[in-house]
């Protein structure tokens, strides 16, 4: 066989191929969507990308809750007669042929009049008639297709987001005020005693301070702000040198052409905060597609099925679930609230919770967490508290979460900051005094001077186009970090905290061991066949990690869901499943997770799954040593004990069977006895941890998919880099005082213009854009050089 | 009055019909989503083809 992958996703078809149109696919959903394409005439697809689509998911009763009126008010954007629009997140977007296909949407359903993709978000905004068409149907078309939308609780808080744009009209602005103005000052840079610029100077001068109105009481306005929350904070903050400097250069450039002293500074002025705000605008990178506040809420779903006294299934919201209802939990779906199971068999995937992704199983009458997926068919379960009063969802209503990290956190440039402020006033101060006993008419001119060529352009400037480059470098490299004072902040750590599960052991690598009698090789080849046609997460787990084997055709196979696999080949009849299905006779109940095999009903022996470490953990571990302490702070028994004693420096400190709050008090306990801690989690169990630390990492096996609120998201690939991510954060606040050095510099520079009284406007126009562009080629280059190493 | 006074007002009144056309720009939500319009520009082409061969194939049907 040539191509062995499927045509529409690209998995194996290693198990079962089906060939439709000499095209293989890998499953029957997989055909369904080519099937679905090819009749529209979208079978261009497939021409921009290879394979990339998505195996479509069950969905039957899934979406019921959608045909509910308040819930499609509050999914929809805009009602009005027979227009409806709302807006979708899809997770699985991800190239071109994804936007495509969803923007060729109403080729599929013509009542969709129009569908638009937003990449970076993840999300298309369809607009649809809801005469003709609903909600639901969008989405099952959508869901049919490989593109199932992700519809959690999140979305259901009421009221439209407002997209800030501000920042982009205050740099708008200044870019559009700094231009003109220069150009504007330009004949004057030359002082040439021409007619015609003689003539039309105080023109000249006073459209100059027009245009200079909006950029100093518009596109400057936070920083006025935020000194003078600075100065009522008793801080002196990087804002209050430059809210100073803007202010004197205003005042005296006006004074200036209103007497007609001379031209006014106002193109160093427009610069200037030209060039503030770019540096603001640089800073500002965000991961649309990622979120770094979420709850419980955008994992919970937004509506779940109760069954009423008469037996009656019914939507209801979530937050509508009370003590004692009844309610029914499909396949693939999450337990919203804590509660007893009622009826059926519940094999429940904690791995949102805990990180932990082999399933328990629960019997009727054992109690149920929140959080919980349910992974093999339909459970029913009766609810012992509401939402908001479950077990997991309670640590939400710790104060914690309420907290801003960055309050109480003096940043790099604040703390320069300080003491650059009070120099400057000093070295104002005294040479003013010095002036007034020499020439006295200079004095307010020197005075002034001093503040506008000091002005702190070029320092304010230094931390964010470092942070904001190592922001874009770290974000290349799959570390995603929440804003720049988190990198601040990741240089000062001393205490690094992991979690267990989930976060140095890793959910997709399994290790499973062999105990019991020997299999024979027709065997092993029944077992890996038999395996191979099996769709169960534990099959497919094992069938990769056996050895490869002669592909035959299995005489018989029948798959009995929740329990195992008998298949028969030759004289051989295997079964492969639960103890109880093959027919184990030890009863004992082991912690681990454990396939069963009999041949001819006779008990072979069991496979037992253990998780497997993070590669490079001991590596990684032994770098991080000598800087840092660190702890294992795990959820689980002390199983694993003796293992990681052996894996991990002498000096780690492990810790078991700690509750979410337990572990977010231990941070608060050492964060008091002066520990700046870094903690690193996975789980929703970790949630508090990770927003009481100083800094939160969350590592994520797939980033589009989950992650807790942290402060920044790491890539699972990418955890043995951390030491070398710390260590740039590092050299980041290096590179940023270097740059201050060269900034202290051009202030001296300037100083002794101002100082001597000899600042013409010429001397600042270049003076102000030359160190500020300098800082930010120097910053750039250095950052970038930083990156390099990091590859 | 002379005629610098004409051309700065020209100049001016081009500026700010181009500073108006950003700030429109913006208002519209054309800086929120900076990727998806640049790979949508390429699809007209794919679009004007499919079309093309979807008529090609139901006159040959016919």
């Amino acid at each position: 066989m040539k191509n062995n992958t499927c045509f529409h996703c690209g998995d194996d078809c290693d198990r079962q191929s089906i060939t439709f149109q000499e095209k293989s696919f890998c499953c029957n959903g997989c055909k369904t969507v080519f099937e679905i394409f090819n009749e529209n005439d979208l079978t261009c697809y497939y021409d921009l990308q290879n394979s990339p689509g998505a195996i479509p998911e069950e969905i039957e009763g899934k979406y019921d809750f959608l045909s509910q009126e308040n819930i499609i008010e509050k999914l929809t954007e805009f009602r009005d007669g027979s227009i409806e629009i709302a807006t979708l997140y899809i997770p699985h977007i991800h190239c071109s042929s994804c936007i495509w296909i969803l923007e060729n949407l109403n080729k599929l359903n013509p009542n969709i009049s129009d569908s638009q993709v937003n990449f970076g978000k993840k999300t298309v905004r369809v607009t649809y008639n809801s005469e003709t068409t609903n909600l639901k149907s969008v989405v099952l078309l959508l869901s049919s297709i490989g593109y199932e939308p992700y519809i959690s609780l999140d979305d259901f808080k009421s009221g439209k987001q407002q997209i800030n744009r501000s920042l982009i009209y205050k740099l708008g602005i200044a870019a559009f005020g700094f231009g003109n103005i220069m150009f504007l000052s330009f004949p004057e840079y030359f002082e040439v005693d021409e007619f015609w610029l003689e003539q039309y100077k105080p023109f000249f001068r006073w459209l100059m301070f027009a245009m200079s109105l909006p950029i100093v009481f518009y596109s400057a306005q936070d920083y006025f702000i935020s000194a003078y929350k600075g100065l009522r904070a008793r801080l002196l903050n990087i804002d209050v040198p430059i809210a100073l400097g803007v202010s004197v250069l205003f005042i005296r450039s006006t004074i200036e052409i209103m007497f007609d002293i001379g031209s006014g500074f106002f193109d160093s002025l427009a610069g200037l905060i030209f060039f503030l705000l770019v540096g603001k605008f640089f800073q500002q990178k965000t991961y649309d597609f990622l979120s770094f506040e979420r709850d419980y809420k955008s994992y919970f779903p937004i509506a779940i099925t109760k069954i009423d006294k008469d037996g009656d299934e019914n939507s209801i919201q979530v937050y509508d679930i009370e003590k004692g209802d009844r309610i029914l939990i499909r396949n693939e779906e999450l337990i919203p609230v804590d509660g007893i199971l009622i009826n059926g068999k519940a094999k429940i995937d904690y791995s949102f919770v805990t990180g932990e992704s082999q399933t328990v199983t629960k019997h009727s009458g054992d109690k149920l967490f929140a959080g919980g997926k349910q992974t093999n068919g339909v459970i029913e379960m009766e609810a012992l508290k509401s939402v908001e009063q479950s077990y997991l969802t309670q640590l939400w209503s710790n104060d914690v979460f309420n907290k801003n990290k960055e309050d109480g956190f003096t940043n790099i440039t604040n703390t320069i900051s300080k003491h650059f402020t009070i120099t400057l006033l000093t070295i104002a101060v005294l040479a003013t005094t010095f002036w007034l006993f020499a020439d006295a008419s200079k004095a307010m001119n020197v005075f002034t001077a001093v503040l506008i060529i000091a002005c702190p352009c070029a320092i304010a400037l230094s931390a964010p186009f470092t942070f904001g480059n190592l922001l874009r470098i770290f974000g290349k490299q799959k570390f995603y970090i929440k804003n720049a004072s988190v990198i601040e902040q990741l240089a000062q750590i001393n205490t690094i905290i992991f979690d267990k599960t989930g976060t140095i052991t890793s959910n997709k690598d399994s290790n499973a061991e062999y105990d019991g009698a020997i299999l024979s090789d027709s065997e092993n080849i029944v077992l890996k066949n038999s395996l191979r046609g099996s769709n169960h997460p534990l099959s497919r787990t094992l069938y990769h990690i056996l050895k490869e084997n002669n592909i035959v055709t299995l005489d018989a196979f029948e798959e009995h869901i929740g329990k195992g696999i008998e298949a028969k080949h030759a004289a051989i009849n295997l079964k492969i499943g639960s103890a109880s299905f093959v027919g184990n006779p030890d009863t004992s109940t082991v912690l681990n997770t454990t396939v069963h095999v009999s041949s001819n009903n006779v008990y072979k022996g069991k496979f037992t799954f253990y998780n497997s470490y993070r590669k490079g953990v001991s590596k990684l571990f032994n770098q991080l040593k000598q800087q840092f302490d660190l702890v294992i702070l795990s959820g689980d028994n002390e199983g694993e004990f003796e293992n990681l004693k052996k894996l991990l420096p002498t000096k780690t400190k492990l810790i078991f069977n700690q509750k979410p709050e337990d572990k977010l008090e231990y941070i608060k306990y050492h964060q008091s006895e002066g520990a700046k801690v870094l903690m690193i989690g996975d789980g929703l169990n970790d949630a508090g941890a990770l927003a009481q630390s100083d800094v939160g990492i969350a590592i994520s096996e797939d980033v589009n998919v989950f992650s807790p609120a942290c402060d920044a998201i790491l890539d699972a690939t990418k955890f043995e880099e951390l030491f070398s991510y710390i260590n740039a954060s590092k050299s980041a606040i290096k590179i940023i005082k270097w740059s201050f050095v060269l900034s202290f510099f051009y202030n001296v520079i300037g100083l002794y213009f101002a100082v001597t009284g000899q600042l013409e406007p010429v001397v600042a126009a270049i003076l102000m854009p030359l160190s500020s562009i300098s800082i930010v080629v120097f910053t750039t280059i250095a950052t970038n050089l930083l990156g390099r190493k990091l590859k | 009055m002379s005629v610098i006074y004409i051309l700065l007002s020209v100049s001016i009144i081009v500026a700010i019909i181009f500073f108006v056309a950003f700030i429109v720009a913006v208002r519209k939500g054309q800086f929120d989503d900076s990727y998806t319009p640049s790979v949508r520009m390429l699809f007209e082409d794919e679009l004007v083809e499919d079309q093309s061969k979807s008529t090609m194939k139901t006159t040959k049907i016919k």
